[in-house]
């Protein structure tokens, strides 16, 4: 297999996380989008570890996969807390640092 | 005391400032002070005279100590034949015939100076430069200010400022003897000037009075212009001659190398410094007005010493002004045309004072004119003579004059007012102004015959007849107005308001010892007798033209005493007699011609009338106008406009500038960084994604930056 | 080679439309779905890559503990189910020309860098990824960062339960 593939699927994942931070609306959609962001990354990491036999890809991709699961908590609660005070998912409404 | 003559200026300058601190609180309120110094200097004035007569008399015809003097000029007598300068001890051979021959060894003045200053090559210095014209000159001016110093203690008793009044005349005592002891020009010129304030200073003493200061004033004034002349004399005479010195000087104008136009200039020059000091027309206009002056001032300022200052300066530097005015050559010159044109004027205004002062103040302008006129025909030793006698008696008269106002006239001067047959109630003042009229008018054997016989028999030798004539029509005038003054005020109907008497001695020691003099002094130059012992002690004899000594002429004598004599008894005809000459009487009242003459000459020849309001007005008149116009119009119009021009650009520069370019950009710049900040404000919209968006858009573009860099 | 390849490609392309689902979709479950999709594909990559241990933790991790937090956040912060508004905001479009553009740029990028490289997959690729081999290297030589991750975790659950907390 081509390594290009690999990192080709990565960059493909990883854009497409970006069209979907910046362009959609609800929040929860946003933190998926960081999700797939992430996945990318790992793949890459996974690919490059496996092209130059490194088991430190590996390993870099574990610990990349425990933050986005603690990021994915956090930025939850966060999302509870916004919705909780604008009573909406929606990212349009938290507005409030408008200069 | 030759060698140290800085002393004798010195006392009373020292008693000068020690009357200014402690004056008032002595028991003679300073006059103690005065008197003993300028009595000290007297005494070392003699002491000096008698010194250098010894050394006159006692030369053996030294070498000319020329080296000595520092000056390597040599010198040669201007009129011998050519010859060279005689060696040691030879008689000196005179070109003039009729002469005796003299005995005239040269011998050196006494002359130290000490360098204060030196710059740009040049040496100011200030010494001592004593000869028989300087120990005469101490003589005359010490014995006069001491006679007069005493006569001040009875005379300004009760005055207000009797210590000042004392102050000022130690101080002037000082700076005359500063001016004849002076060994430069420099030094000469400080004594000129100090002598010049003190004249103001005295004149003006009573200046509560507005006449009496503004006599001062025309009388500093008048004598400043002439300074203008002598100071720019001396400074020409620096740089012809290359020093300040008065041996220096001299040497240089009897040189070979003399630039006769230079010499021409410096002797003009100074001549305007010696015609307004010595009251010379058209100068002379001051020295009636200083009669407002206290007596003792005018006798010691204004008739014995100040005066002569100018004459000092033309003895002490003949030899520049016989070089430069020619006199050598006979005929015409400025000094001796000015000279005898002073005799004419002064004397005929003496005619028409009524007040005593004026008669003796016209007098002595007269009289100056003699001695300027005998300078300006060669006869040096009589002008010089003249000069001796004259301060005597007419000191002598001065001070007659006072005693009659102090005791006589309930302090006034007007003889047809206030006096008249003061005779019998004031003998010893008579007697010695008759003296004193006798010796002025030039009357055999008194001293002013001696003296003005002397300068007119010079001037019909050396070929000056028309000088001749003036002098004998100035003695006819002199003793003409003389007679008139003796007469209106001491006989005759006593015409006064108070109680007439004889001053008491301090006033009549001083006028008997003057009168004393104003017989002998004249028989030191006794030529009738063969007696030359001034001319012997006080004519120079090195750095100094070989002058003509003219022979006692009996015939000259003879016609100048008779012809004075006449005049005297013309007049006192005239005035005892007058009822009989009813003729006579009135005449300028009735006569057109004579009424004209006595207006003209009672105007003073409308001199002070053309100085003040035809010069001096023409001046401030069309002058000033001139000056104002251009003052108002042309300069301050510039500087308005200026200042104009400068606001309105200010106003410009504050408008267009300031306002405009500076605060608007300052305003514009805040002012659009605030709508630039408005702007950029829309950027923080507070939508999270937002900011992402730009962030990745960054992230591309530098993404693709760096690919094509790399 | 050609088996793996081909499974590759299945995977790939599911995992692509998976993910063009979660940013399209306009239903918001269906985006947590078709993230599961991506998840597994990306799993599934793994095992491709004889990273079998990472494959494992992704699956349970990522699918089994994420997906679930997510499902519980689109419910609690009670998301339209039904599509009344659209889940896009304004710049569609700009973001769109953002993410092809940098699409662009990584994939020329890429080529270029990586023209012609191959991962062999050999035995020695198998001993690398093998469990025991991953979890060594952990424990030895990045240990540290093992710790601060865990310290990390513990951060992070104190943090969301503080930031969550009704009070």
């Amino acid at each position: 297999m081509q390594l290009n593939q690999f990192l080709i699927l990565s960059a493909f994942l990883f854009c497409t996380g970006v069209y979907g931070i910046l362009a959609r609306r609800n929040a929860v959609l946003v933190l998926m989008s960081v999700e797939l962001m992430l996945n990318a990354v790992n793949i890459n990491l996974v690919a490059f570890s496996a092209f130059s036999n490194a088991v430190s890809g590996q390993v870099f991709a574990l610990f990349v996969i425990t933050v986005a699961a603690a990021e994915v908590g956090v930025g939850l609660a966060i999302v509870l807390l916004i919705y909780r005070n604008v009573h909406t998912p929606d990212l349009d409404a938290v507005d409030q640092l408008r200069g | 005391m030759l060698d140290h003559a800085w002393v004798i200026p010195l006392l009373p300058a020292v008693a000068f400032l020690g009357i200014l601190f402690v004056g008032k609180r002595l028991p003679f309120k300073g006059a103690e002070l005065a008197i003993g110094a300028i009595g000290v200097a007297f005494v070392l004035s003699v002491v000096a005279s008698a010194q250098w007569i010894d050394r006159v008399e006692s030369s053996t015809g030294e070498e000319h100590g020329l080296a000595a003097l520092g000056h390597d000029v040599l010198v040669v007598p201007a009129g011998a034949d050519g010859e060279e300068p005689p060696p040691t001890g030879a008689e000196e051979p005179h070109t003039a015939e009729g002469d005796e021959d003299h005995e005239a060894a040269p011998v050196d003045p006494v002359v130290h100076s000490v360098t204060w200053w030196q710059s740009g090559g040049v040496e100011f210095t200030v010494g001592t430069h004593v000869d028989g014209l300087t120990t005469m000159m101490m003589f005359v001016v010490t014995l006069i200010s001491l006679l007069v110093f005493v006569y001040s203690t009875s005379y300004m008793r009760g005055d207000d400022r009797f210590t000042w009044f004392f102050a000022a005349l130690s101080l002037f005592a000082a700076s005359m003897l500063t001016l004849v002891v002076a060994e430069n020009t420099l030094q000469f010129l400080v004594g000129w000037e100090l002598v010049g304030l003190c004249s103001f200073l005295l004149i003006g003493h009573w200046w509560e009075e507005r006449d009496n200061s503004a006599a001062a004033i025309k009388a500093f004034l008048t004598t400043r212009t002439g300074d203008i002349g002598l100071i720019i004399g001396i400074i020409i005479m620096f740089f012809a001659a290359g020093t300040f010195s008065i041996t220096g000087i001299n040497a240089y104008a009897l040189s070979e190398g003399a630039r006769h136009l230079l010499l021409v200039a410096g002797a003009a020059c100074m001549f305007a410094g010696i015609v307004g000091k010595s009251g010379q027309f058209p100068l002379h206009t001051w020295l009636p007005d200083a009669m407002a002056g206290p007596t003792p001032v005018s006798a010691l300022i204004h008739a014995a010493t100040m005066v002569v200052a100018g004459v000092y300066l033309g003895a002490r530097l003949y030899p520049v002004f016989y070089e430069g005015f020619s006199i050598a050559d006979g005929g015409l010159n400025l000094m001796a045309v000015i000279g005898g044109v002073t005799i004419i004027i002064g004397a005929l205004l003496a005619f028409v004072q009524d007040d005593i002062k004026k008669v003796l103040a016209y007098s002595t302008i007269s009289q100056l004119g003699y001695m300027v006129m005998a300078l300006g025909i060669g006869a040096w030793v009589a002008a010089v003579f003249h000069l001796f006698t004259h301060a005597f008696f007419k000191a002598l008269l001065f001070l007659a004059a006072g005693s009659v106002s102090h005791s006589g006239a309930h302090h006034s001067f007007d003889m047809k007012r206030d006096m008249g047959g003061l005779r019998p109630y004031m003998p010893i003042t008579f007697w010695t102004f008759m003296i004193g009229s006798l010796a002025l008018a030039g009357i055999f054997p008194f001293a002013g015959f001696w003296s003005k016989d002397e300068i007119l028999v010079t001037a019909g030798e050396t070929g000056f007849d028309f000088f001749l004539y003036v002098g004998l029509a100035g003695a006819i005038m002199t003793a003409a107005y003389m007679t008139r003054c003796v007469y209106l005020t001491f006989f005759g109907e006593y015409r006064g308001h108070g109680q007439p008497h004889e001053s008491d001695a301090a006033i009549t020691v001083p006028l008997l010892v003057l009168a004393a003099f104003s017989v002998l002094a004249g028989l030191v130059n006794a030529t009738a007798f063969g007696i030359e012992k001034f001319t012997e002690w006080v004519e120079p004899t090195v750095f100094f033209p070989t002058l003509t000594h003219a022979d006692f002429d009996v015939g000259k004598a003879v016609i100048s005493v008779s012809v004075a004599a006449l005049a005297i008894g013309a007049a006192a005809y005239y005035f005892f007699r007058r009822e009989e000459l009813g003729a006579l009487r009135g005449l300028t009242r009735r006569n057109a011609g004579a009424k004209a003459g006595y207006t003209f000459l009672v105007n003073k020849y409308y001199l002070d009338h053309l100085y003040t309001d035809v010069i001096v007005g023409g001046v401030r008149g069309p002058v000033a106008q001139a000056s104002y116009w251009f003052n108002q119009r042309v300069i301050d119009g510039v500087v308005n406009g200026l200042g104009t021009t400068t606001r309105r650009a200010a106003r410009l520069l504050y408008d267009f500038v300031d306002q405009g370019a500076v605060d608007g950009t300052y305003n514009g710049i805040a002012r659009e960084t605030g709508e630039a900040g408005g702007l950029l404000r829309r950027l923080q919209s507070g939508l999270v994604q937002r900011y992402a968006f730009g962030l990745f858009a960054g992230v591309a573009v530098l993404a693709v930056i760096l690919l094509i860099v790399n | 080679m050609i088996a793996q390849n081909v499974a590759f490609w299945i995977v790939a392309l599911s995992m692509a439309g998976a993910a063009v689902g979660v940013v399209r979709t306009r239903n918001v479950v269906h985006a947590a779905l078709y993230l599961v999709v991506v998840l597994g594909g990306a799993a599934a990559q793994y095992i491709l890559l004889a990273a079998e241990f990472v494959a494992w933790v992704q699956v349970l991790i990522y699918i089994g503990a994420v997906v679930i937090i997510f499902l519980f956040g689109i419910m609690l912060t009670r998301a339209p189910m039904q599509s009344e508004t659209a889940l896009d905001n304004d710049q569609r479009w700009p973001a769109l020309v953002v993410a092809v553009f940098l699409l662009g740029v990584l994939i020329v990028l890429l080529v270029d860098a990586f023209g012609d490289q191959t991962i062999r997959l050999d035995d020695e690729l198998l001993a690398t990824g093998r469990t025991g081999n991953v979890g060594s290297s952990i424990f030895r030589q990045y240990v540290v960062p093992f710790e601060v991750v865990s310290m990390l975790l513990l951060a992070a659950l104190v943090g969301a339960v503080a930031i969550a907390r009704r009070d």
